[in-house]
Protein backbone atom coordinates (compact mmCIF):
# COMPACT_ATOMS: atom_id res chain seq x y z
CA UNK A 1 0.00 0.00 0.00
CA UNK A 2 1.22 3.20 -0.85
CA UNK A 3 2.17 6.01 1.37
CA UNK A 4 0.69 9.62 1.00
CA UNK A 5 1.59 12.06 3.31
CA UNK A 6 -1.28 13.83 4.77
CA UNK A 7 0.24 17.48 4.83
CA UNK A 8 1.88 17.44 0.96
CA UNK A 9 0.17 18.49 -2.38
CA UNK A 10 0.40 16.06 -5.58
CA UNK A 11 -0.20 16.72 -8.68
CA UNK A 12 -1.48 13.22 -11.35
CA UNK A 13 2.24 13.12 -12.94
CA UNK A 14 3.13 11.50 -9.43
CA UNK A 15 5.07 14.38 -7.95
CA UNK A 16 4.85 15.42 -4.52
CA UNK A 17 4.85 18.84 -3.19
CA UNK A 18 5.92 20.99 0.07
CA UNK A 19 6.03 24.34 0.73
CA UNK A 20 8.77 25.53 2.98
CA UNK A 21 9.03 27.80 5.50
CA UNK A 22 10.80 30.06 3.53
CA UNK A 23 8.64 30.12 0.82
CA UNK A 24 10.39 28.01 -1.53
CA UNK A 25 8.89 24.26 -2.33
CA UNK A 26 10.87 20.65 -2.73
CA UNK A 27 9.23 18.35 -4.95
CA UNK A 28 9.32 14.41 -5.42
CA UNK A 29 7.96 11.59 -6.97
CA UNK A 30 5.55 9.39 -4.58
CA UNK A 31 6.14 6.46 -2.98
CA UNK A 32 3.32 4.94 -5.67
CA UNK A 33 5.25 6.14 -8.74
CA UNK A 34 8.35 4.29 -7.14
CA UNK A 35 6.84 1.50 -6.78
CA UNK A 36 5.26 1.79 -10.62
CA UNK A 37 9.15 1.67 -11.52
CA UNK A 38 10.74 -0.74 -9.69
CA UNK A 39 14.31 -0.63 -9.09
CA UNK A 40 15.73 3.22 -9.53
CA UNK A 41 18.96 3.65 -11.22
CA UNK A 42 19.17 6.31 -12.36
CA UNK A 43 17.86 9.75 -11.52
CA UNK A 44 18.72 13.07 -13.82
CA UNK A 45 18.20 16.50 -11.92
CA UNK A 46 17.62 20.53 -13.67
CA UNK A 47 20.11 22.78 -12.94
CA UNK A 48 20.63 25.50 -10.55
CA UNK A 49 19.13 28.62 -11.79
CA UNK A 50 16.73 27.10 -14.18
CA UNK A 51 13.50 29.14 -14.81
CA UNK A 52 10.75 25.78 -15.01
CA UNK A 53 7.40 26.34 -16.55
CA UNK A 54 4.68 24.14 -15.16
CA UNK A 55 4.36 20.75 -16.12
CA UNK A 56 7.85 21.04 -18.08
CA UNK A 57 10.28 18.36 -18.43
CA UNK A 58 12.74 18.84 -15.00
CA UNK A 59 14.34 15.55 -14.74
CA UNK A 60 14.39 11.63 -15.96
CA UNK A 61 14.12 8.77 -13.85
CA UNK A 62 14.68 5.22 -15.16
CA UNK A 63 14.39 2.14 -12.91
CA UNK A 64 15.85 -0.81 -14.30
CA UNK A 65 12.01 -1.51 -16.13
CA UNK A 66 11.96 1.68 -17.44
CA UNK A 67 12.27 5.75 -17.95
CA UNK A 68 9.67 8.57 -17.02
CA UNK A 69 9.98 11.96 -17.25
CA UNK A 70 9.63 14.45 -13.77
CA UNK A 71 7.67 16.95 -14.74
CA UNK A 72 7.73 20.85 -12.94
CA UNK A 73 4.21 20.51 -10.90
CA UNK A 74 4.50 24.70 -10.35
CA UNK A 75 6.45 27.34 -12.42
CA UNK A 76 9.56 29.01 -10.48
CA UNK A 77 12.91 28.91 -10.79
CA UNK A 78 15.19 26.25 -9.37
CA UNK A 79 17.10 27.35 -6.19
CA UNK A 80 18.59 23.69 -5.34
CA UNK A 81 18.67 19.50 -6.57
CA UNK A 82 19.24 16.88 -4.16
CA UNK A 83 22.85 15.46 -5.34
CA UNK A 84 22.52 13.10 -2.81
CA UNK A 85 19.80 11.61 -5.15
CA UNK A 86 22.11 10.99 -8.09
CA UNK A 87 24.65 9.56 -6.35
CA UNK A 88 22.35 6.99 -4.52
CA UNK A 89 18.88 7.06 -6.73
CA UNK A 90 17.75 3.86 -4.70
CA UNK A 91 16.81 6.55 -1.99
CA UNK A 92 14.05 7.54 -4.34
CA UNK A 93 12.53 3.49 -3.93
CA UNK A 94 13.65 3.60 0.31
CA UNK A 95 12.69 6.99 1.16
CA UNK A 96 10.42 9.09 -1.38
CA UNK A 97 9.62 11.86 0.76
CA UNK A 98 12.55 12.19 2.64
CA UNK A 99 16.20 12.09 1.57
CA UNK A 100 14.73 11.36 -2.20
CA UNK A 101 13.56 14.93 -2.70
CA UNK A 102 14.62 15.52 -6.48
CA UNK A 103 14.93 19.39 -6.54
CA UNK A 104 13.76 22.57 -4.71
CA UNK A 105 12.05 26.05 -6.76
CA UNK A 106 11.12 29.57 -5.62
CA UNK A 107 7.46 29.84 -7.39
CA UNK A 108 6.43 32.22 -9.27
CA UNK A 109 3.41 32.36 -8.06
CA UNK A 110 3.17 30.06 -4.76
CA UNK A 111 -0.83 30.16 -4.18
CA UNK A 112 -1.36 27.84 -7.74
CA UNK A 113 -0.45 25.26 -4.48
CA UNK A 114 -3.83 25.79 -3.37
CA UNK A 115 -5.17 24.09 -6.41
CA UNK A 116 -3.15 20.92 -6.46
CA UNK A 117 -4.60 18.06 -5.06
CA UNK A 118 -4.57 16.94 -1.31
CA UNK A 119 -3.47 13.24 -0.26
CA UNK A 120 -7.08 12.37 -0.14
CA UNK A 121 -7.59 13.55 -3.47
CA UNK A 122 -4.79 11.85 -4.82
CA UNK A 123 -5.32 8.81 -3.19
CA UNK A 124 -8.52 8.65 -5.04
CA UNK A 125 -6.89 9.65 -8.32
CA UNK A 126 -4.32 6.30 -8.05
CA UNK A 127 -7.57 4.40 -6.88
CA UNK A 128 -6.65 3.78 -3.18
CA UNK B 1 -8.09 -14.38 -22.60
CA UNK B 2 -8.20 -16.11 -18.94
CA UNK B 3 -5.09 -15.49 -16.80
CA UNK B 4 -3.55 -18.89 -16.35
CA UNK B 5 -1.82 -19.52 -12.87
CA UNK B 6 0.91 -22.27 -12.19
CA UNK B 7 0.99 -24.86 -9.34
CA UNK B 8 2.86 -21.82 -7.55
CA UNK B 9 0.26 -19.11 -7.13
CA UNK B 10 -0.38 -19.24 -3.98
CA UNK B 11 3.38 -19.81 -3.17
CA UNK B 12 3.93 -16.26 -4.80
CA UNK B 13 1.28 -14.68 -3.16
CA UNK B 14 2.58 -15.90 0.45
CA UNK B 15 6.21 -14.59 -0.55
CA UNK B 16 4.35 -11.16 -1.17
CA UNK B 17 5.58 -11.00 -5.04
CA UNK B 18 4.29 -8.64 -7.35
CA UNK B 19 2.06 -10.63 -10.08
CA UNK B 20 1.85 -9.60 -13.66
CA UNK B 21 0.81 -10.99 -17.10
CA UNK B 22 2.98 -12.45 -19.02
CA UNK B 23 2.00 -14.37 -22.33
CA UNK B 24 -1.01 -14.95 -20.60
CA UNK B 25 0.30 -16.41 -17.69
CA UNK B 26 0.27 -14.57 -13.94
CA UNK B 27 3.53 -14.60 -12.97
CA UNK B 28 5.95 -13.40 -10.18
CA UNK B 29 8.01 -10.22 -11.49
CA UNK B 30 9.84 -9.90 -8.44
CA UNK B 31 9.20 -10.30 -5.16
CA UNK B 32 10.41 -6.77 -2.92
CA UNK B 33 13.62 -5.99 -5.54
CA UNK B 34 14.82 -7.10 -8.73
CA UNK B 35 17.96 -6.09 -8.08
CA UNK B 36 18.50 -8.02 -5.02
CA UNK B 37 16.83 -10.77 -6.46
CA UNK B 38 19.38 -10.55 -9.35
CA UNK B 39 22.34 -10.46 -6.58
CA UNK B 40 20.95 -13.50 -5.00
CA UNK B 41 21.37 -15.19 -8.05
CA UNK B 42 25.17 -13.92 -8.63
CA UNK B 43 26.63 -14.85 -5.41
CA UNK B 44 24.17 -17.63 -3.97
CA UNK B 45 21.18 -19.71 -4.87
CA UNK B 46 17.51 -18.36 -6.22
CA UNK B 47 14.87 -20.53 -7.77
CA UNK B 48 12.18 -19.54 -10.28
CA UNK B 49 8.94 -20.71 -11.10
CA UNK B 50 9.10 -21.74 -14.89
CA UNK B 51 6.10 -23.83 -14.72
CA UNK B 52 4.30 -21.70 -17.51
CA UNK B 53 7.15 -23.18 -20.04
CA UNK B 54 5.97 -26.41 -21.62
CA UNK B 55 7.25 -29.41 -21.60
CA UNK B 56 6.93 -32.26 -24.13
CA UNK B 57 7.39 -35.87 -24.45
CA UNK B 58 8.68 -37.17 -28.24
CA UNK B 59 8.32 -40.95 -28.31
CA UNK B 60 8.04 -43.40 -30.91
CA UNK B 61 10.41 -45.29 -33.60
CA UNK B 62 10.50 -42.22 -35.72
CA UNK B 63 11.46 -40.04 -32.97
CA UNK B 64 14.63 -38.66 -33.90
CA UNK B 65 14.37 -39.19 -37.89
CA UNK B 66 11.37 -36.08 -36.81
CA UNK B 67 13.17 -34.34 -34.74
CA UNK B 68 16.16 -34.18 -37.10
CA UNK B 69 13.73 -33.01 -39.68
CA UNK B 70 11.74 -30.52 -37.01
CA UNK B 71 14.70 -28.59 -35.62
CA UNK B 72 17.68 -27.06 -36.74
CA UNK B 73 20.61 -28.01 -34.29
CA UNK B 74 20.67 -32.09 -35.00
CA UNK B 75 19.84 -34.58 -32.35
CA UNK B 76 22.43 -37.38 -33.71
CA UNK B 77 24.86 -35.21 -31.64
CA UNK B 78 23.21 -36.38 -28.25
CA UNK B 79 25.14 -39.27 -27.87
CA UNK B 80 24.89 -40.42 -24.98
CA UNK B 81 21.45 -40.44 -22.92
CA UNK B 82 20.44 -37.07 -20.52
CA UNK B 83 22.82 -35.21 -23.05
CA UNK B 84 20.74 -31.58 -23.98
CA UNK B 85 20.74 -29.99 -27.01
CA UNK B 86 19.57 -26.20 -27.73
CA UNK B 87 18.16 -25.21 -31.14
CA UNK B 88 15.78 -23.36 -33.26
CA UNK B 89 12.39 -24.50 -34.44
CA UNK B 90 12.29 -22.78 -37.71
CA UNK B 91 9.89 -21.91 -40.88
CA UNK B 92 10.35 -23.28 -44.66
CA UNK B 93 11.40 -19.26 -44.81
CA UNK B 94 13.92 -19.85 -42.08
CA UNK B 95 13.10 -17.79 -39.39
CA UNK B 96 12.56 -18.34 -35.96
CA UNK B 97 9.51 -20.41 -34.62
CA UNK B 98 10.89 -20.73 -31.31
CA UNK B 99 14.00 -21.98 -29.26
CA UNK B 100 13.94 -25.04 -27.18
CA UNK B 101 15.84 -27.79 -25.24
CA UNK B 102 15.56 -31.21 -26.36
CA UNK B 103 17.15 -33.88 -23.89
CA UNK B 104 17.35 -37.63 -24.91
CA UNK B 105 16.06 -40.02 -23.06
CA UNK B 106 15.40 -43.81 -22.71
CA UNK B 107 12.43 -43.01 -23.74
CA UNK B 108 12.55 -40.85 -26.16
CA UNK B 109 13.12 -37.54 -26.43
CA UNK B 110 12.47 -34.87 -23.98
CA UNK B 111 11.69 -31.15 -25.26
CA UNK B 112 10.69 -27.90 -23.43
CA UNK B 113 9.53 -24.54 -24.93
CA UNK B 114 8.61 -21.03 -24.50
CA UNK B 115 4.87 -20.17 -22.64
CA UNK B 116 3.92 -17.83 -25.16
CA UNK B 117 4.84 -20.26 -27.92
CA UNK B 118 3.54 -23.46 -26.75
CA UNK B 119 0.12 -23.64 -28.47
CA UNK B 120 1.87 -22.68 -31.85
CA UNK B 121 4.48 -25.09 -31.24
CA UNK B 122 2.30 -28.01 -30.35
CA UNK B 123 0.14 -27.29 -33.93
CA UNK B 124 3.39 -26.81 -35.93
CA UNK B 125 4.87 -29.95 -34.24
CA UNK B 126 1.10 -31.84 -35.22
CA UNK B 127 1.43 -31.08 -38.25
CA UNK B 128 5.13 -32.11 -39.38
CA UNK B 129 4.57 -35.45 -37.45
CA UNK B 130 1.81 -36.51 -39.53
CA UNK B 131 4.36 -38.31 -42.16
CA UNK B 132 6.12 -40.13 -39.50
CA UNK B 133 5.65 -42.90 -36.62
CA UNK B 134 5.81 -40.33 -33.64
CA UNK B 135 3.47 -39.55 -30.79
CA UNK B 136 3.90 -36.15 -28.89
CA UNK B 137 3.14 -35.78 -25.25
CA UNK B 138 2.11 -32.38 -23.70
CA UNK B 139 3.16 -32.52 -19.98
CA UNK B 140 0.72 -29.65 -18.88
CA UNK B 141 0.54 -31.66 -15.69
CA UNK B 142 4.04 -31.06 -14.40
CA UNK B 143 5.43 -27.97 -12.88
CA UNK B 144 9.25 -26.50 -13.61
CA UNK B 145 11.49 -24.98 -11.06
CA UNK B 146 14.64 -23.87 -11.96
CA UNK B 147 17.59 -23.38 -9.38
CA UNK B 148 20.84 -20.64 -9.90
CA UNK B 149 23.59 -20.04 -9.01
CA UNK B 150 26.69 -20.67 -7.30
CA UNK B 151 25.27 -22.28 -4.52
CA UNK B 152 22.37 -23.55 -6.07
CA UNK B 153 23.39 -27.41 -6.27
CA UNK B 154 24.31 -27.69 -3.11
CA UNK B 155 21.71 -26.18 -1.50
CA UNK B 156 19.13 -28.39 -3.85
CA UNK B 157 21.19 -31.66 -2.41
CA UNK B 158 19.61 -30.82 1.29
CA UNK B 159 16.20 -31.12 0.47
CA UNK B 160 15.84 -34.01 -2.71
CA UNK B 161 15.23 -37.82 -1.76
CA UNK B 162 18.99 -38.83 -0.32
CA UNK B 163 19.13 -41.20 -2.97
CA UNK B 164 19.24 -39.02 -5.74
CA UNK B 165 22.16 -36.70 -4.11
CA UNK B 166 24.76 -38.48 -5.64
CA UNK B 167 23.63 -38.37 -9.07
CA UNK B 168 22.80 -34.87 -9.12
CA UNK B 169 26.03 -33.78 -7.83
CA UNK B 170 27.49 -36.00 -10.84
CA UNK B 171 25.44 -34.25 -13.75
CA UNK B 172 27.20 -32.68 -15.97
CA UNK B 173 26.63 -29.09 -17.47
CA UNK B 174 23.75 -29.51 -19.95
CA UNK B 175 22.63 -32.88 -18.95
CA UNK B 176 19.63 -34.08 -17.50
CA UNK B 177 17.92 -37.29 -16.55
CA UNK B 178 14.42 -38.80 -15.17
CA UNK B 179 14.48 -39.34 -11.15
CA UNK B 180 12.64 -42.41 -9.89
CA UNK B 181 10.12 -43.97 -12.33
CA UNK B 182 9.22 -41.47 -15.18
CA UNK B 183 5.66 -41.73 -14.67
CA UNK B 184 6.34 -39.92 -11.27
CA UNK B 185 7.43 -36.89 -13.51
CA UNK B 186 10.46 -35.84 -11.68
CA UNK B 187 13.12 -34.69 -14.01
CA UNK B 188 16.33 -33.15 -13.20
CA UNK B 189 18.84 -31.38 -15.69
CA UNK B 190 22.10 -29.36 -15.44
CA UNK B 191 20.51 -26.31 -17.25
CA UNK B 192 19.61 -23.02 -16.76
CA UNK B 193 19.05 -19.66 -18.30
CA UNK B 194 20.71 -17.06 -16.37
CA UNK B 195 24.94 -17.48 -16.63
CA UNK B 196 25.49 -19.40 -13.77
CA UNK B 197 25.02 -23.26 -12.65
CA UNK B 198 21.85 -24.73 -11.29
CA UNK B 199 19.59 -27.32 -12.26
CA UNK B 200 16.01 -27.19 -14.30
CA UNK B 201 13.74 -29.65 -11.86
CA UNK B 202 10.37 -30.91 -13.26
CA UNK B 203 7.92 -32.79 -11.11
CA UNK B 204 4.49 -33.02 -10.29
CA UNK B 205 2.20 -30.05 -10.16
CA UNK B 206 1.00 -31.87 -6.89
CA UNK B 207 4.66 -31.88 -4.89
CA UNK B 208 5.83 -28.91 -6.21
CA UNK B 209 4.28 -26.42 -3.81
CA UNK B 210 5.99 -28.74 -1.05
CA UNK B 211 9.12 -28.74 -2.74
CA UNK B 212 9.32 -25.13 -3.02
CA UNK B 213 8.87 -24.63 0.57
CA UNK B 214 11.67 -26.81 0.99
CA UNK B 215 13.98 -25.33 -1.25
CA UNK B 216 12.96 -21.75 0.55
CA UNK B 217 13.11 -23.98 4.19
CA UNK B 218 17.76 -24.14 3.15
CA UNK B 219 18.16 -20.20 1.98
CA UNK B 220 17.10 -20.68 -1.81
CA UNK B 221 15.51 -17.16 -2.59
CA UNK B 222 12.23 -16.87 -4.62
CA UNK B 223 13.55 -14.65 -7.89
CA UNK B 224 10.97 -13.22 -10.23
CA UNK B 225 10.89 -12.94 -14.05
CA UNK B 226 12.67 -9.37 -13.84
CA UNK B 227 15.51 -10.47 -12.64
CA UNK B 228 15.59 -13.69 -14.72
CA UNK B 229 15.60 -11.01 -17.87
CA UNK B 230 18.31 -8.78 -16.62
CA UNK B 231 20.67 -11.86 -15.11
CA UNK B 232 20.18 -13.70 -18.66
CA UNK B 233 20.81 -10.57 -21.10
CA UNK B 234 24.24 -10.13 -18.96
CA UNK B 235 24.52 -13.58 -19.96
CA UNK B 236 24.27 -12.74 -23.41
CA UNK B 237 21.18 -15.50 -23.93
CA UNK B 238 18.46 -14.88 -26.52
CA UNK B 239 14.76 -14.04 -25.59
CA UNK B 240 11.79 -14.83 -28.02
CA UNK B 241 9.89 -12.52 -29.30
CA UNK B 242 12.62 -10.02 -28.13
CA UNK B 243 15.79 -11.12 -30.12
CA UNK B 244 14.32 -13.34 -32.17
CA UNK B 245 11.05 -14.40 -33.76
CA UNK B 246 9.35 -15.79 -36.98
CA UNK B 247 10.63 -12.55 -38.91
CA UNK B 248 13.94 -13.04 -37.87
CA UNK B 249 16.92 -15.73 -39.13
CA UNK B 250 18.64 -17.05 -37.19
CA UNK B 251 21.90 -16.31 -38.73
CA UNK B 252 21.19 -12.89 -37.98
CA UNK B 253 19.74 -13.13 -34.76
CA UNK B 254 23.32 -14.88 -33.31
CA UNK B 255 22.33 -18.49 -33.73
CA UNK B 256 24.24 -19.39 -36.36
CA UNK B 257 26.21 -22.05 -33.54
CA UNK B 258 23.19 -23.82 -33.21
CA UNK B 259 22.62 -25.03 -37.15
CA UNK B 260 24.15 -28.15 -37.97
CA UNK B 261 25.01 -27.99 -41.39
CA UNK B 262 26.68 -31.18 -41.40
CA UNK B 263 25.65 -33.90 -42.75
CA UNK B 264 24.89 -32.14 -45.66
CA UNK B 265 22.47 -34.61 -46.69
CA UNK B 266 20.27 -34.06 -43.38
CA UNK B 267 17.12 -32.29 -44.58
CA UNK B 268 15.43 -29.47 -41.78
CA UNK B 269 12.91 -27.31 -42.27
CA UNK B 270 14.42 -23.98 -43.11
CA UNK B 271 17.73 -25.25 -44.33
CA UNK B 272 16.93 -24.57 -48.11
CA UNK B 273 16.42 -20.63 -46.76
CA UNK B 274 19.83 -20.54 -44.83
CA UNK B 275 21.89 -21.71 -47.48
CA UNK B 276 20.55 -19.22 -49.64
CA UNK B 277 20.73 -16.60 -47.02
CA UNK B 278 24.42 -17.59 -46.45
CA UNK B 279 25.25 -17.84 -50.07
CA UNK B 280 23.47 -14.51 -50.51
CA UNK B 281 25.42 -12.91 -47.58
CA UNK B 282 23.97 -12.61 -44.33
CA UNK B 283 22.68 -8.74 -44.15
CA UNK B 284 22.86 -8.50 -40.13
CA UNK B 285 24.49 -9.76 -37.26
CA UNK B 286 24.12 -9.83 -33.30
CA UNK B 287 26.59 -7.72 -30.72
CA UNK B 288 26.54 -6.43 -27.68
CA UNK B 289 26.59 -3.25 -26.43
CA UNK B 290 28.01 -1.37 -23.63
CA UNK B 291 26.72 1.92 -22.61
CA UNK B 292 29.25 3.02 -19.51
CA UNK B 293 27.93 6.17 -18.67
CA UNK B 294 24.68 7.38 -17.60
CA UNK B 295 21.18 6.45 -19.21
CA UNK B 296 19.99 2.57 -20.13
CA UNK B 297 19.62 1.20 -23.51
CA UNK B 298 16.18 -0.10 -24.31
CA UNK B 299 14.53 -2.67 -26.72
CA UNK B 300 13.63 -0.79 -29.86
CA UNK B 301 16.02 1.81 -29.69
CA UNK B 302 18.17 2.57 -33.32
CA UNK B 303 21.92 1.98 -33.59
CA UNK B 304 24.01 4.22 -35.95
CA UNK B 305 26.83 2.95 -37.53
CA UNK B 306 28.72 5.39 -39.14
CA UNK B 307 29.42 4.30 -42.40
CA UNK B 308 27.69 1.24 -42.13
CA UNK B 309 24.02 1.66 -42.01
CA UNK B 310 21.91 1.01 -38.59
CA UNK B 311 20.20 -1.62 -36.52
CA UNK B 312 18.10 -1.83 -33.70
CA UNK B 313 18.53 -2.90 -30.23
CA UNK B 314 16.30 -6.07 -29.18
CA UNK B 315 17.27 -6.06 -25.46
CA UNK B 316 18.48 -3.54 -23.20
CA UNK B 317 18.74 -3.15 -19.41
CA UNK B 318 20.54 -1.49 -16.58
CA UNK B 319 23.18 -4.38 -15.60
CA UNK B 320 22.93 -4.95 -11.90
CA UNK B 321 26.53 -6.70 -11.80
CA UNK B 322 27.96 -4.14 -14.22
CA UNK B 323 26.15 -1.41 -12.42
CA UNK B 324 26.13 0.43 -15.92
CA UNK B 325 23.45 -0.74 -19.11
CA UNK B 326 23.89 -3.16 -21.57
CA UNK B 327 22.31 -4.10 -24.95
CA UNK B 328 21.67 -6.68 -27.56
CA UNK B 329 21.71 -5.70 -31.22
CA UNK B 330 21.19 -6.41 -34.55
CA UNK B 331 23.60 -4.66 -36.46
CA UNK B 332 24.55 -4.43 -40.02
CA UNK B 333 27.32 -7.55 -40.60
CA UNK B 334 30.22 -5.11 -41.74
CA UNK B 335 30.06 -3.61 -37.92
CA UNK B 336 32.66 -4.75 -36.37
CA UNK B 337 33.10 -5.86 -32.75
CA UNK B 338 35.53 -3.23 -31.88
CA UNK B 339 33.43 -0.22 -33.40
CA UNK B 340 32.32 2.55 -31.31
CA UNK B 341 28.47 3.23 -32.69
CA UNK B 342 25.56 5.93 -31.66
CA UNK B 343 22.51 5.26 -29.96
CA UNK B 344 19.62 7.80 -29.67
CA UNK B 345 18.96 7.86 -25.51
CA UNK B 346 15.69 10.08 -25.59
CA UNK B 347 16.70 12.73 -27.64
CA UNK B 348 21.26 12.59 -27.72
CA UNK B 349 22.76 10.88 -29.72
CA UNK B 350 25.24 9.01 -27.44
CA UNK B 351 28.31 6.94 -28.25
CA UNK B 352 28.32 2.66 -26.99
CA UNK B 353 30.80 0.41 -27.60
CA UNK B 354 30.36 -2.89 -29.47
CA UNK B 355 31.48 -5.99 -27.79
CA UNK B 356 31.82 -9.87 -28.29
CA UNK B 357 28.94 -11.26 -25.69
CA UNK B 358 28.55 -12.44 -23.27
CA UNK B 359 28.63 -9.30 -21.07
CA UNK B 360 28.58 -11.66 -17.42
CA UNK B 361 29.62 -14.96 -16.78
CA UNK B 362 29.72 -17.17 -13.42
CA UNK B 363 29.34 -13.45 -11.72
CA UNK B 364 32.51 -11.66 -13.67
CA UNK B 365 32.28 -9.23 -16.60
CA UNK B 366 34.00 -11.38 -19.10
CA UNK B 367 33.98 -8.54 -22.00
CA UNK B 368 37.25 -6.83 -22.62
Amino acid sequence: MSHIPAELKYVNSHEWLRLEADGTVTIGITDHAQELLGDIVFVELPQVGDELAADATAGVVESVKAASDVYAPIAGEVVAVNDALVDAPELANTEPYGAAWFFRVKPADASVLDGLMTAEQYAKEIGL
Amino acid sequence: MTTKTTPLYESHLAANAKMVDFAGWLMPIHYGSQLKEHDIVRTDAGMFDVSHMCVLDIVGSEAKAFLRFLIANDVEKLSTEGKALYSGMLTPEGTVIDDLIVYLTHYGYRMVVNAGTADKDIAWMLKQAANFDVQIHVRRELAMIAIQGPNAIAKVCKVIHEDWEDAVKALNVFQGFPFGPVEDGWFIARTGYTGEDGLEIMLPSDEAATFWQALLSVGIAPIGLGARDTLRLEAGMNLYGHDMDETISPLAAGMGWTIAWQPAERDFIGRVALEAERAAGVAFKQVGLVLEGRGVLREGQIVEVAGVGQGVITSGTFSPTLKHSVAIARVPAATQDTDTVQVDLRGTLTDVRVVKMPFVRNGKKVFA
